[in-house]
């Protein structure tokens, strides 16, 4: 608290005339709100809050003479309404949603021509956002389109449309539904009235409604009502065709076309009960995750057991999606099972099933008969091997779905042969590209279109008495294996923002565009304060061939003292990009650059990716430096931090780095330069492996192009790495973790930190009685020195591979990096496992990671260049950040692999072509990496490909204990096959016939042939 | 319509209750609410004696009323200053004040309103003329009859009538206002679910020098923005 007479200067801003609001005697029944809440523990409280109405809230029409002076008026609604509507014609008209339109039609809405006038009344807005935050988030991006004609009419602060519950002897109080929809009727009838005071042709004022009350209320009241269904059905032409299908069957639908109650599914327990269980612990909480080998098994991870709930069975599983938060119930221990250890395909299960029948009798005795051979066996498993049994429990509530839009295909066999050609509507099946969710009962009128096509569908509802959840078509992504179609399936399928960037985005870039330069040194100049003129440097940049956005570049040069001075300077983007301005807000919900084998989404526009922040040679440009100082161990003497400009003398690739430090002819100082860097990088390196850092292995791949312009692949190999791939590693990992311990030292609670919990022990377990078993060999997992040093002792001698293999393994079996907050974490748990360092940070790759533009901010901010700015103070904001940036760097690297599965999948059909096999097959060999009852999982290192062989007849014998499959010969004598056995496999692409999706098949040739098995 | 879910400022520029950032409270003021005259003849014969000055001051729903007794003998002698008068504060809020049956239940003690208590006496004595009362006490008595949002400014607003309306001698008035600050945008005079939600800074000035008396916040804030809310909280003073 300040209590002084100090003097403040007049205010340095202008701002609007501060007023106070004198309320009229006619508006105190206006004047508040009241209403009941309940508290957390279960206390009533009346609330009573104060509400003015106001009388210049805007309109948004274009000729109004009214509201032309008001606050925020824009002219957004034509003076003639939309015309293309059968039922609507003359001066057209405009739209008035109701709020189920965007709860339950947000797709037709988004859908809808942009140059359709939209009325959205605040209280659909406001009932929205109570109801479903992504929906609301959905609304207002609609709004804020600036191509679209929507208008936000805030009826409930306008004098005229205000409401107030009404109270009525019969009836009682009125419900919140009824006053909102009387709220949105009262906005109809202040436009029709407001718009006669400026224009004597105004259009006509349409409610779009799903809900029948309403209508008929609206249209006794002498106002036009309509349903989603009629409204897109009386659209003209080509609009009515693209349309139609995103209309949802709607309330009225359901109410009216009772289905046959038979039930399948349990109901789901009332949500009070639910939160009333989990918190009494009768309940247990978590993510729903479907077992992508079996399709009628689940895990659900629940934050307080050791070991995730097992759900056996669609009735257990009980309509849960993968990815919902769901609620499951224990049952008795006696009913525990092990997880099953065979390969149930959905596709094939499935595939007699009827997209218009539930109860197809035939099907469901099979998948009875099934699950009942199913759960004997798994009982004899469990006899078996105690250790697996799970805890097994079925779900009785939802608590979020976390439904999204799905890539699909529609399946062929759902459509009879006469509806191959009919436009009449029926109902299919799609199947998600994921083999983790479960197939979509869609309606459509152009079921014969969109056969080949992929397309986008989302999931409305899944009712009890419905083996498949219902959904409704989005929009179609192209043809199947286009390239086009299957990139932005990808992008789609991990979520991947790849829009390109909006005007407000592209409005805080710097005015000259490409030609900005770095100005002139001067002492007033903006750019240069404080800043190093470090432009007479050596600098040099090394990367992968082909790049563009230059994070960083580097250079080392002897100090008179005989120490050498080491320097990384990174593209100075925190200079170009401002918290909180459209751009950053942007990247931050981008939070990474993604790579596809073909494409890059940028994080950041091209112009700052590529060109202003890129560290181009031969040009100025700026950058945050860190040096250091070290003696001829590679030890830090000093360590500084600075902004500076540089211009780097060269951008090598990796191989022309290496080509030029071996080449000893060469003796100009950039060549020395690299040499400097590379023994200072060597040593670096072996300090870090003596503190016990581990190098892990997955496959590296590289496509080969044909040219940039077809995008044909040709071939595929692993990545080579280079001494100089190691050099610029271990100078970005220095530099990480420089910048991480001083921004950890000067923001404490809210520095923005990279680490690598050490991994579980038992996640280790399956891994060490493999390779005791199999190879014996042993693996100590004590600390990260440790497993480095076993993984080096675990070699074959005459299987180079087999060593990266376990690596891969190894890899497997361990926690994800994450960043994180500093202040959220304890001290000790800041470690890195995998690098064996204490502290560690991103700072290096700004332009492709919004963590690092985070880091630069807190270190300019430690070095005092700038105040750090208030959200970076903030704890839950660092946080909050930090969790979008971790989802969406984790989703990017599946996207990144997925893409170059792809690929490889496009190559190996090239290559088949190319040598003239016809069927397309390539021969490799292949590590055996798991068996299955039913087959084996490989891996084929040489393609960085993992695939399954299954076999379908009971000829073979399986042996959990020592993982070892038996197989018989043609002679009749048997063959056995275990994990790490190298097998010879066909690997081919094969078009499925019902859902026309590519899949890579592979077939066992040697020891065994699995073709006949 | 939970609070969880309260929109502070929405697209529209307005705020939950439909004003605009820079939007008072309708505000009404009322003066001699406990006048000698009217309470005289009761007053008499309990004891009791009237107020030297009163004042009730309402701003949306907030309404604080405030009387002011003295310059008088101090209560306890021990208390007295040779060259001025001194200034003592008591707050009470009635127990129904913050609506509905919610929210603490506020005595005579807590430290909440001794925190108030010593706010308001802390703005006042360097703008009441005290070495014109030397030996002497003025009480100044807070009663908080409903509470939305903004207790302090308003108490500081209805004590400024209340001694003007007692007579007391006074460099100049003081008025206050709070301020709150939701993203980039300085919002004038919160209620209390706003109050919940936001940075909060309560300045209280004299309108003709422009001086600050009092600049109180709980939150942190950022250097840049307080000086904004800082210089507007003086601007809307003087604008009146």
């Amino acid at each position: 608290m300040a209590a002084a007479q100090v003097a403040v200067p007049s205010s340095s801003k202008p701002h609007p005339p501060i007023t106070i609001l004198k309320r009229a005697r006619t508006d105190v029944p206006l004047s508040h709100t009241k209403f009941l809440k309940k508290t957390a523990r279960g206390k009533v409280m009346s609330i009573l809050r104060e509400r003015y109405v106001r009388d210049d809230i805007p309109c948004g029409f274009e000729d109004c003479t009214l509201c032309i002076d008001f606050p925020g008026q824009r002219s957004v609604l034509p003076r003639t309404g939309y015309t293309q509507h059968h039922n609507f014609a003359g001066n057209g008209h405009w739209l008035v949603i109701d709020t189920n339109i965007v709860l339950h039609q947000m797709d037709l809405l988004t859908a809808l021509p942009a140059t359709l006038p939209i009325v959205v009344p605040s209280t659909t807005i406001r009932e929205t956002r109570h109801r479903s935050l992504p929906l609301y988030n959905r609304l207002q991006q609609l709004i804020q389109d600036e191509d679209r004609c929507i208008w936000v009419w805030w009826n409930e602060e306008r004098r005229e449309t205000a409401t107030v519950q009404e109270e009525d002897e019969e009836t009682g109080i009125e419900g919140m539904n009824d006053r909102n929809d009387r709220a949105i009727r009262q906005t109809l009838h202040f436009y029709a009235e407001h718009l006669d005071a400026s224009t004597s042709k105004a259009p006509q004022l349409v409610l779009l409604t799903d809900d029948r009350g309403n209508r008929e209320i609206a249209n006794s009241e002498g106002l036009t009502a309509v349903s989603a269904r009629d409204y897109v059905d009386g659209l003209q032409g080509e609009e009515r065709a693209r349309l139609v299908d995103l209309v949802v069957g709607g309330v009225d639908e359901v109410s009216t076309g009772e289905r046959r109650a038979k039930r399948i599914y349990q109901d789901y327990l009332p949500q009070d009960t639910l939160t009333a269980g989990v918190k009494t612990g009768r309940y247990h909480q978590g993510h729903f995750n479907a077992n992508q080998y079996n399709y009628l098994e689940g895990m659900v991870n629940v934050p307080g057991l050791a070991k995730p709930v097992l759900l056996v069975g669609r009735e257990a599983m009980n309509r849960s999606v993968n990815g919902d938060i769901v609620v499951v119930e224990i049952l008795p221990e006696a009913e525990w099972k092990a997880p099953g250890e065979e390969v149930v395909d959905q596709d094939v299960a499935l595939r007699d099933d009827d997209a218009d029948d539930d109860e197809g009798a035939g099907v469901l005795d099979k998948e009875l008969e099934q699950q009942k051979s199913e759960t004997k066996e798994v009982e004899d498993e469990t006899r078996k091997k105690p250790r697996d049994i799970l805890p097994t429990g079925r779900v009785v509530g939802v608590v979020k779905r976390n439904w999204r839009a799905y890539v699909c295909h529609v399946d062929r066999s759902s459509l009879s042969e006469a509806a191959l050609t009919s436009l009449a509507q029926q109902t299919v099946f799609a199947t998600p590209l994921s083999t983790s969710l479960p197939r979509i009962r869609l309606r459509t009128r152009q079921a014969p279109q969109l056969l080949d096509q992929k397309i986008l569908v989302t999931i409305d509802s899944w009712s009890v008495n419905s083996r498949y959840p219902d959904g409704h078509f989005v929009r179609s992504l192209g043809q199947v294996e286009s390239k086009e179609a299957e990139q932005e399936s990808l992008l789609l399928e991990y979520e991947v923002p790849y829009r390109p960037f909006g005007k407000a985005i592209l409005g805080c870039l710097p005015e000259e565009g490409d030609k900005w330069v770095v100005p002139e040194k001067k002492p007033d100049s903006l750019e240069w304060r404080d800043r190093e003129d470090l432009r007479d440097l050596i600098v040099c940049s090394i990367d992968p061939p082909g790049c563009q956005d230059i994070d960083d570049a580097l250079h080392a040069r002897r100090l008179p003292n005989g120490n050498i001075e080491a320097g990384v300077h990174i593209a100075d983007v925190s200079h170009f990009v401002h918290p909180d301005n459209p751009m950053d807000s942007e990247a931050a919900a981008r939070g990474t650059t993604v790579y596809l084998v073909d494409k890059r989404i940028d994080m950041l526009p091209a112009l700052l990716g590529t060109n202003l922040c890129s560290l181009r040679p031969f040009v100025e440009r700026l950058a945050f430096s860190v040096i250091w100082e070290m003696n001829e161990q590679a030890e830090i003497v000093k360590v500084r931090f600075a902004k500076s400009v540089i211009a780097s003398k060269e951008a090598f690739t990796y191989e022309e780095a290496q080509l030029r430090k071996d080449n000893k002819t060469l003796k100009d100082p950039l060549t020395d330069s690299i040499r400097l860097l590379n023994s200072l990088a060597i040593k670096l390196k072996a300090g870090r492996m003596r503190a016990g850092a581990l190098s892990l292995s997955s496959p590296e791949l590289k496509i080969h192009l044909d040219s940039s312009e077809s995008a044909e692949p040709i071939d595929v190999e692993q990545k080579q790495q280079r001494e100089t791939n190691s050099l610029v590693e271990e100078f970005m990992l220095l530099a990480n973790i420089s910048v991480a311990a001083k921004i950890q030292e000067t923001f404490p609670a809210t520095a923005v930190l990279r680490r690598h919990s050490p991994p579980p022990k038992t996640n280790f377990e399956a891994l060490q009685d493999i390779l005791m078993k199999r190879k014996g060999m042993t693996l100590d997992v004590s600390s990260s020195g440790a497993l480095a040093k076993s993984l080096d002792s675990c070699v074959e001698p005459n299987e180079p591979e087999f060593n990266t293999l376990v690596r891969i393994m190894a890899t497997r079996c361990m926690l994800s990096a994450e960043y994180f907050c500093s202040g959220s974490v304890s001290k000790d748990t800041y470690g890195h496992y995998g690098l064996a360092t204490p502290i560690y940070t991103h700072f290096t790759s700004p332009i492709r990671r919004y963590a690092d533009v985070l880091a630069h901010r807190q270190l300019s901010a430690a070095i005092n260049y700038t105040p750090l700015h208030p959200s970076l103070q903030s704890k839950s904001h660092v946080e909050k950040t930090l969790k979008v940036v971790n989802r969406r760097h984790r989703l990017a690297q599946m996207a990144g692999r997925a893409s170059v599965e792809f690929y490889v999948g496009l190559a190996l059909k090239a290559r088949g072509a190319a040598t003239g096999s016809g069927d397309g097959r390539t021969r490799e060999e292949a590590f055996v990496i798991r068996t299955f009852k039913n087959g084996l999982a490989v891996f084929v290192s040489k393609l960085g490909l993992e695939g399954l062989i299954t076999f379908n007849k009971e000829t073979h014998h399986y042996d959990a204990e020592n993982y070892t499959i038996n197989v018989p010969k043609a002679d009749g004598s048997e063959v056995s096959i275990s994990v790490f056995d190298k097998i010879t496999v066909d690997i081919s692409i094969e078009k499925d016939q019902n859902t026309q999706r590519g899949k890579v098949k592979m077939v066992m040739v040697s020891p065994v042939s699995s073709e006949g098995l | 319509m939970s609070s969880s879910r309260l929109e502070i400022l929405n697209d529209g520029g307005l705020r939950h209750d439909a004003r605009r950032p820079y939007e008072l409270r309708s505000t009404s003021f009322l003066l001699s609410t406990h006048t000698a005259s009217s309470s005289s003849s009761s007053s008499s014969s309990s004891g009791l004696t009237p107020p030297d000055g009163s004042s009730t001051v309402t701003q949306g729903l907030t309404s604080v009323q405030v009387t002011v007794f003295g310059p008088r003998e101090p209560k306890q002698r021990s208390q007295a200053a040779h060259d001025r008068a001194t200034v003592v504060v008591e707050v009470g809020v009635v127990p129904w004040a913050a609506g509905g049956g919610g929210g603490a239940k506020r005595t005579r003690g807590d430290k909440r309103l001794q925190e108030i208590g010593a706010a308001i006496r802390q703005t006042f004595e360097p703008v009441i003329m005290t070495h014109l009362y030397p030996r002497s006490e003025i009480a100044i008595n807070v009663q908080v009859l409903a509470a939305d949002g903004g207790i302090l400014p308003t108490s500081i607003n209805a004590t400024t009538l209340a001694l003007i309306d007692a007579g007391i001698s006074m460099l100049d008035y003081v008025t206050s206002i709070s301020i709150g600050l939701h993203l980039l945008q300085p919002l004038l005079d919160l209620s209390q679910p706003e109050e919940l939600d936001l940075p909060m800074l309560v300045v209280a000035s004299l309108p003709s020098s422009g001086k600050i008396t009092l600049a109180q916040m709980e939150t942190r804030l950022h250097v840049d923005r307080f000086e904004e809310m800082l210089s507007l909280g003086t601007d809307e003073k003087s604008g009146r």
